[in-house]
């Protein structure tokens, strides 16, 4: 198999795959088994992997395609693992590693979460403090990891570790494949401003990891978390937009503002200004869709990202505020955690989301790193200084 | 519809570049903005007749090269990155968008070849003293009504003659009108509003240069008095083909103005790596590596929503272009003015002196935000045709 997959025969492929399994009558963990089966779950890797080491450039036609029939979308069944740790698995996966790893997860039937941030290492990743130390043929991890999505709900997780604290801090950590069921593994909730608990906090003691589900080499922990980051960030970016008109419910808000009397010509011109940002970004986000390298996300990931983020959080403070004294309420504070697949509970309350945005531009990376991530890698700005560099991680204040 | 160029067109974009490497550089923008007309015959012709530029987006059947909005919407782009002193605007993009929306398939016949070889330079007379297009509240640039001091029937009138018409009155914000051989101008004849072509030399044709801000691109007012002067299409056909050509040219101008937004960019970026102060480069401050961060998204942003605009343009759906092209004029008029102020400001000193050429951009980013209606206006028609 290679380059030579072309349109008509993709197009042919996922023909068969909704006769073989017709999404209306077919469970959706198995029609997304089925379609990891024909390769057509990312058609760039290799066959196997759920690819046909085809042009990127063709996914695109698949999902239009699957989408048009009714099928399942495989990022609602396991938004983490798609999104971020399938890719990751893709470029740093074994290919027993790949083997065992990929085809559940991309059926959905076991749900992968993250486990890189802790309450000491935020923005400064890199500067994580979760222990595993060798034992034979296993690792021993000891230490918290915050902030993880779904992880009440997943069998899975990506975890970076520190492996030598005695070397600078990114050539120290050493990332693993972690079962979330195993003893010394302990997934408690996290309620935060909103009143809920959509992440959790993860505890390990002494928790034994074998050397097996180590996910590249000893010490290369850091180049794992950077493709997982770099998924993130298109995923947060692109997960922002989309649909048709992707300012409709902006207009929406600010025409039922108008109808009960609250209409005037600034907030009339916030809205269209909203309307164009949100339509931008969607723009930006099919161009680096079909210009990108799939699975290998470029620079204008945290474009969209800084973007998306930023346009969210502002419409969201001004659908608020359209809200007049109604804006004073919220429905409840109950602590709820979400599950799986997305898309079931129906949009957020008005108040609710606009809480809810403060997260915006601080997952996936604060705006500030984003704007120092473009400002260094995209635009070759020079670093700051780093009191933190060539300094042995266990000597770095904290 | 894909937002990513073609190899044919990645190719076009290198040729431009190159060639307005050696046609534009900063020396000769500063020559010409200098002089009078504003351009070099010399490029202007190669222009034409090498590259084939001034009709890359005319029929074949005229002597152009038969493509659309999005290979002009490339050499745009160039041109605005590089601050080209040329009519191109007022004469590729209005003048001939003018004749290629009006239906009167002699004047095409007679008129384009002579556009499109650069023999003629050509511009659109349209608006009133404020700069508004009459007839205000066709849907092109102005919904007030035509009964105010600028609107209605006073601005410019045409009165049948012997042969032809004659028309009587003041057409304002010209672009390259001092220049133009040929003047397309809008003028109230008893049909209603009607296109009108006038040669630059007509008798009783006074053309004034406006004082610009942006001395890269010339502004004139020209007053008619009896100037004679022959129909193009139907009287009454105007209305209609001012607001196609109007919204062509904020399509235009996005483009170009995404290209000149790309080069404050790349001037600011150099600079912040360059300037040493406290004992090491600016750009490694994250004050001025955020504001850089900043200017990247609107450089990207807004090239998004001007390559959708040319494909609009190019699609030809009328409906889809009002949108997309107001949309790209809003956005990228506001995000290419704070890039160029953003320019300046991370120069310091140096970015506010004459010598550098950060205002040059700042003042064509000003002039183009506030050219064919403002981003306030733009958004005001959005909100009409989305109906809120």
């Amino acid at each position: 198999m290679s380059r030579t997959v072309t349109a008509a025969g993709l197009t042919t492929l996922v023909d068969d795959l909704l006769r073989s399994h017709p999404p209306a009558a077919t469970d959706p963990h198995e029609f997304l088994g089925a379609r990891f089966d024909a390769g057509l779950a990312w058609v760039w890797a290799g066959p196997g992997d759920g690819g046909l080491g085809a042009d990127p450039a063709l996914q695109p036609l698949i999902e239009q395609r699957l989408a048009a029939a009714g099928a399942p979308a495989p990022f609602r069944y396991n938004p983490i693992g798609i999104g971020m740790t399938g890719p990751t698995l893709l470029t740093h996966g074994t290919p027993e590693q790949r083997g065992a790893y990929l085809r559940p997860l991309f059926a959905g039937t076991e749900i992968w979460s993250q486990l890189f941030s802790e309450p000491g290492a935020g923005s400064d990743v890199a500067g994580l403090a979760t222990r595993a130390r060798r034992d034979g043929d296993e690792w021993i991890v000891d230490g918290q990891k915050v902030w993880t999505s779904y992880a009440h709900i997943a069998r899975r997780g990506l975890l970076i570790a520190r492996t030598d604290p005695d070397v600078p801090k990114h050539a120290g950590l050493t990332a693993f494949v972690v079962d979330l069921t195993a003893p010394g593994v302990e997934v408690r909730p996290l309620r935060q401003l909103t009143g809920e608990a959509e992440f959790n906090e993860v505890f390990f003691t002494a928790a034994r990891i074998p050397d097996t589900q180590r996910l590249g080499p000893v010490g290369a922990g850091w180049r794992v978390a950077t493709t997982t980051l770099m998924n993130e960030r298109v995923s947060l970016g692109g997960g922002l937009s989309g649909g048709v008109d992707p300012g409709a419910a902006l207009l929406a808000a600010y025409q039922e503002a108008a109808d009960r009397g609250d209409g005037n010509p600034v907030r009339r011109d916030q809205a269209i200004r909203l309307w164009i940002e949100a339509n931008v970004n969607a723009l930006t986000a099919a161009r680096a869709a079909a210009g990108g390298n799939r699975g290998r996300p470029g620079p204008e990931g945290s474009v969209l990202k800084l973007a998306g983020a930023e346009h969210s959080r502002r419409a969201a403070a001004y659908l608020v505020d359209l809200m007049g004294p109604a804006g004073t309420l919220i429905p409840d504070y109950r602590m709820t955690r979400p599950g799986l697949p997305l898309g079931g509970g129906g949009p957020r309350d008005t108040a609710a989301a606009f809480l809810r945005s403060r997260a915006n531009t601080i997952e996936g990376g604060t705006s500030e790193i984003l704007r120092n991530i473009l400002g260094e890698r995209v635009l070759g700005l020079p670093g700051d200084i780093r009191v933190d560099k060539d300094v042995s991680w266990r000597d770095i204040p904290r | 519809m894909s937002l990513v160029f073609s190899d044919e067109q990645e190719e076009l974009r290198r040729t431009v570049r190159s060639f307005l490497e050696h046609a534009s550089p900063e020396s000769e923008v500063r020559r010409l903005m200098e002089s009078d007309d504003g351009y070099d015959p010399a490029i202007w012709r190669q222009m034409a007749t090498q590259l084939g530029l001034q009709g890359l987006h005319v029929p074949e059947e005229y002597g152009g090269a038969g493509f659309g909005y999005v290979e002009l919407g490339i050499v745009l782009e160039e041109m605005g990155a590089r601050l080209l002193c040329a009519p191109f605007l007022a004469s590729a993009v209005l003048a001939t968008g003018a004749l290629l929306a009006v239906d009167d398939a002699l004047a095409r016949k007679e008129l384009l070849p002579g556009l499109v070889s650069g023999t003629t330079i050509g511009t659109l007379a349209f608006a009133g003293p404020t700069g508004r297009p009459e007839p205000a509240g066709s849907g092109g640039l102005g919904p007030q009504g035509g009964t105010g001091a600028e609107g209605g029937h006073h601005g410019l009138l045409a009165a049948r003659a012997a042969s032809g018409y004659t028309l009587r009155g003041t057409r304002h914000f010209v672009l390259d009108g001092a220049l133009a051989d040929l003047i397309l101008v809008t003028a109230w004849a008893e049909g209603g509003l009607s296109l009108f072509a006038v040669p630059g030399d007509a008798a009783g044709l006074t053309r004034s240069r406006l004082p610009v801000m942006d001395l890269t691109r010339k502004q004139a007012d020209l007053t008619f008095s009896d100037t004679p002067a022959r129909l193009i299409g139907a009287e009454g056909d105007a209305g209609p083909v001012i607001d196609q050509v109007l919204r062509l040219a904020c399509v235009a101008l996005a483009n170009e103005s995404a290209g000149g937004a790309r080069t404050v960019l790349e001037q600011a970026v150099r600079h912040a790596k360059d300037r040493l102060q406290f004992g090491r480069p600016i750009g490694s401050f994250q004050a001025v590596k955020h504001r850089c961060a900043d200017m990247l998204v609107a450089v990207e942003g807004s090239k998004s929503v001007a390559y959708h605009a040319a494909q609009v343009a190019a699609a030809g759906d009328s409906d889809r272009l009002a949108r997309a092209a107001s949309m790209a004029k809003a956005y990228v008029g506001e995000a290419y003015f704070s890039a160029a102020a953003d320019n300046i400001q991370i120069h310091g000193g140096i970015g506010f002196t004459w010598e550098h050429s950060a205002h040059l951009y700042f003042k064509r980013a000003k002039t183009s935000e506030l050219l064919f209606g403002d981003p306030v206006h733009h958004r005001g028609l959005l909100a009409d045709r989305l109906r809120v």
